[in-house]
């Protein structure tokens, strides 16, 4: 079995007085496809949330890689290895699909004002760098041809793309997406589905939000089931099917 | 300070007249008002509804432009010259717990709480309010609810425009002088007072009034003892902005505003 | 529409036209003032000359607004604190006359120094909460300059400090006419060149900003802070470097103010001249250079046109002077503002219409579009 990467211990979050997520443990492996589910406001988003530092969490600690991540420092967050998507797509529309994943590349490059301004040649050395790493990931998820697009312009499914291909950009060990499948149709979803395995082939760790059961199912390494913001369930796809709490969970809730 | 100069216009021009006082500043204030709400009205209906799809600075800058075009508009009507109230209205002094108030005081006190009252039922019990807070949380939605947000977007500037008026009125009568610029300033303090409340709530923007007040007044009165005599009492309006960011960076919500978080 | 498409392609693919044009360019900004000074008069040249300062303010605010999205109100604070630096390092008001080159960036770092010291407790405010606190510290800096003359007379209050050093670089003085092989250059001239210069140190640091790893951090945080934050951008640093950018800026420009003009006093900082800036920033085009370079251009411009218009127009139309031309040239610049952002709410030279006309859109790529 291979090393732990990420282990969540006794997640909590609260907002005044919705538990969003009690107690919350899991383990996540080193090279596996972890898949996170759950029913509308189970709390999926809000434990990506907390795990990327945009919130603190009330109670509970995550374990990296062997140490412990700091909580409210999402930059800190992305340069330990931690990458991620957002449910609601949240590009830099003004700029660029090339800029966007360019971006991507700010946690592993340093160059400050005064190389800017000198252009000396160790940042116009890294700047041809970070120009070549997002060409290639442009490529790597398949939209090289927009490059030169506005993100905004993009359709749905490349502006999916890109911001996975913007979160490669950090080089990050574990990669979380937020239902990446979301308003996506059958053959994108099948694309997408490519992508994934590809990246997990590359040596990153997935963790998958995703509504999607048949893109789970099929996916996944191992699942986790939250249900109001507790975790009611953790194993193989196929066990975690037939669970009585999941189906009910899922059966009980407004989402069938 | 339209409304201001608007009232202060037509009280000069009926002063002679022999009206009743209480008359004369009758319809001096509905005049006020009632100019007040066409400018506002036709200001939205040109500078802002065009823009409210538009980056968000444009509107910034038509504002700007607005409010430059009526400033000097002001200026071209009413001259470059501070233009004193007439002393018409009776000013009685009293005496409250060792303050001398006027019964011009007086009377600005409870008018500016008759008209809060009105507001705030205007806002939380009519259907108009409903729609207002409605609109201001979340335009599209309410658009779909199948509010005429255009309408109600207007009829925000209006009352605004004639409440704007009022208090022209009573800050012009209370120094008992008008002049083109006098605007500014207010402005800025009208809309300190409001994040210093909390933006959205009316007795919040009460309170940060009063207390911008007070803070500003007994600040200007003390600031020398505290900084032993090295900053005098120029540095009044300083406070104002002193509280503001103080308040902004400890409380960015204001005083009884709730907490919103950002949601990711 | 057609033709400047094309000549901006050619000039990105053809070496020898972006030459050619460069030279032509020089040439033109060279022989410009002479230009100016015969045909217009020097009152124009003066003119001119603050447009330079104006535009190099443009570019600084340009960053903190319009690469970084963070609505500043009190930027003329800057340009403040880097003319009264210099005003009391080379006035007779305390006696010191220390040289140019030790002044300006010295008033650069102080201004930078400055804009941290406003960009720090600010970090968390945004849009109009943002724009309000910076617009109280615009004031706050003025209000200072004002009183600050007792009881130790340092800014020497409203009646500002007089007699400042003009600007002498090494042993020249910019103050006097000039001899350069054999021809004499005017002083507003001089000054012209030293600007100019100035401008386009300014605008090259921005451009080469811009297209940097800084540059890009600073444009992904007005996109979407929270999405910057997750690519790994530590906001606050970031934030604050735009903050402590602009404001140098802000703070060189003043420099060059006050020993060009000889003289400071706190009025010549009050908000009008701040909102005046940014709507350099925004009608140009935000966070575009050239949009900036046009806004800074024309908003120093108009409003002299207005004032030399206003009077002799009234008199022509109505055969004497109706209305007090200073409310009149206002009013009109008002409404430039006004209809300018009606007709054109991203600016007159937005960067998306840059973009799309470097690209140089093909048939093809609008049959995509249009699927
Ligand atoms: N910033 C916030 N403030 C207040 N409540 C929040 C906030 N973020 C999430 N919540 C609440 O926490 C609960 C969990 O929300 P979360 O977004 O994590 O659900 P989810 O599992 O991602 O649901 P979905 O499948 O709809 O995306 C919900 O009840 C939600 O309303
Ligand atoms: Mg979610």
């Amino acid at each position: 079995m291979n090393a732990v990467l990420l282990e969540a211990r006794a997640i909590a979050k609260h907002f005044g007085g919705v538990k969003a997520l009690t107690d919350v443990s899991l383990t996540i492996r080193q090279g596996e496809i972890y898949g996170l589910i759950g029913p509308n406001g189970a709390g999926k988003t809000t434990f990506f949330n907390v795990l990327t530092g945009l919130y603190h969490p009330d109670g509970g600690d995550l374990l990296f890689a062997g140490e412990k991540l700091e909580a409210s420092a999402p930059h800190k967050v992305a340069k330990r290895g931690i990458a991620r998507t957002f449910q609601n797509i949240r590009l830099f529309g003004n700029m660029t699909a090339m800029e966007n994943v360019m971006v991507g590349r700010h946690a592993r490059t340093h160059a400050g004002v005064l190389g800017a301004v000198m252009h000396d040649r160790r940042t116009t050395a890294e700047e041809a760098a970070i120009r070549r790493r997002a060409e290639e990931l442009l490529h790597y998820v398949n939209i090289a041809d927009r490059a030169d697009d506005l993100a905004r312009h993009l359709s749905y499914g490349d502006q999916r793309r890109l911001e996975i291909a913007r979160a490669l950009a950090t080089d990050p060990k574990l990669l979380a997406l937020d239902e990446p499948a979301a308003g996506m149709n059958g053959t994108e979803t099948a694309g997408l589905r490519e992508l994934i395995e590809g990246i997990r082939r590359d040596g990153i760790t997935v963790l998958l939000i995703e509504h999607d059961v048949k893109l789970v199912m099929g996916l996944c390494d191992r699942v986790a089931v939250l249900d109001y913001g507790q975790k009611i369930c953790e194993d193989v796809p196929a066990v975690v099917q037939k669970d009585p709490k999941v189906i009910e969970a899922y059966l009980g809730g407004s989402v069938a | 300070m339209i409304g201001a100069m608007v009232a202060l216009t037509v009280i000069k021009l009926l002063a002679a007249s022999g009206l009743p006082v209480f008359v004369i500043i009758l319809v001096a204030l509905a005049a006020a008002a009632a100019v007040c709400m066409a400018v506002g009205y036709t200001i939205e209906r040109i500078a802002y509804r065009p823009l409210r799809r538009a980056p968000k600075l444009a509107p910034l800058i038509t504002a700007i432009g607005v409010s430059i075009i009526l400033q000097n508009l002001a200026m071209l009507i009413w001259g470059r010259n501070y233009h004193a109230f007439p002393p018409i209205l009776p000013t009685s002094q009293h005496e409250i717990f060792g303050a001398t108030i006027t019964s011009l005081q007086v009377a600005i006190v409870l008018i500016a709480a008759l008209m809060m009252t009105g507001l705030i039922i205007l806002i939380h019990r009519t259907r108009l309010g409903r729609a207002m807070r409605a609109t201001s949380e979340n335009p599209p939605i309410a658009q779909l609810m199948g509010v005429n947000i255009n309408q109600i977007i207007s009829f925000t500037f209006i009352i605004g425009s004639a409440l704007a008026a009022v208090a022209g009125l009573m800050v012009s009568a209370n120094y008992s002088i008008a002049h083109y610029y006098m605007g500014f300033m207010l402005g800025l303090k009208a809309f300190t007072a409001a994040v210093l409340g909390g933006i959205g709530n009316i007795a919040g923007a009460v309170l940060g009034g009063i207390l911008l007040g007070l803070i500003e007044s007994l600040g200007a009165g003390y600031i020398g003892d505290l900084t032993g005599g090295f900053l005098g009492s120029h540095y009044q309006d300083i406070f104002a902005f002193f509280v503001l960011i103080c308040v902004l960076i400890f409380r960015p919500s204001g005083l009884v505003g709730e907490k919103v978080s950002e949601r990711a | 529409m057609m033709a400047r498409q094309s000549l901006f392609e050619r000039l990105r693919h053809d070496k020898r036209a972006a030459i050619a044009a460069t030279v032509l360019m020089g040439l033109a900004l060279a022989v410009f003032p002479f230009v100016i000074g015969s045909s217009l008069g020097n009152s124009w040249l003066r003119i001119i000359d603050f447009a330079m300062l104006y535009i190099m303010l443009a570019l600084g605010l340009n960053i903190v607004v319009g690469f970084a999205g963070l609505l500043d109100m009190g930027y003329i604070a800057f340009y403040a604190v880097g003319a009264y630096l210099y005003a009391l390092l080379a006035s007779p008001h305390f006696g010191l006359h220390l040289p140019v080159w030790l002044i300006i960036p010295a008033g650069a770092a102080l201004a930078g120094l400055f804009g941290a010291l406003l960009g720090a407790p600010t970090l968390r405010l945004r849009g109009d909460y943002l724009a309000i606190v910076t617009l109280g510290f615009g004031e706050i800096v003025r209000i200072f300059m004002n009183n600050l003359n007792a009881p130790i007379n340092i800014t020497n209050g409203p009646q500002g400090i007089s007699g400042i050093d003009p600007i002498h670089l090494g042993g020249i003085t910019l103050a006097k006419p000039l001899t350069f092989l054999g021809y004499a250059i005017p002083s507003l001239h001089a000054y012209y060149y030293l600007f100019l210069a100035l401008a386009l140190l300014i605008v090259f640091v921005t451009i080469r900003l811009e297209n940097s790893r800084i540059g890009r951090a600073w444009v992904a945080i007005r996109e979407d802070e929270i999405a910057a934050k997750a690519c790994g951008i530590n906001t606050r640093n970031i934030k604050l470097l735009a903050f402590t950018m602009g404001a140098s800026f802000g703070g060189v420009a003043g420099g060059l103010f006050a020993g060009f003009q000889g003289f400071v006093s706190p009025e010549s900082f009050n908000l009008m001249e701040s909102v005046m800036v940014l709507c350099m920033v925004v009608l140009g085009g935000m966070g575009n250079i050239p949009g900036v370079i046009l806004g800074g251009i024309l908003l120093t411009i108009l409003p002299e046109v207005f004032r030399h218009g206003a009077g002799p127009l009234q008199i022509a139309v109505f055969g004497k002077i109706l209305l007090d031309p200073e409310a009149l040239r206002m009013l009109l610049f008002g409404l430039a503002l006004v209809v300018v952002m009606l007709y054109r709410p991203a600016g007159l030279w937005p960067s998306t219409t840059r973009r799309r006309e470097f690209r140089g859109e093909s048939a093809t790529d609008v049959l995509k579009e249009g699927e």
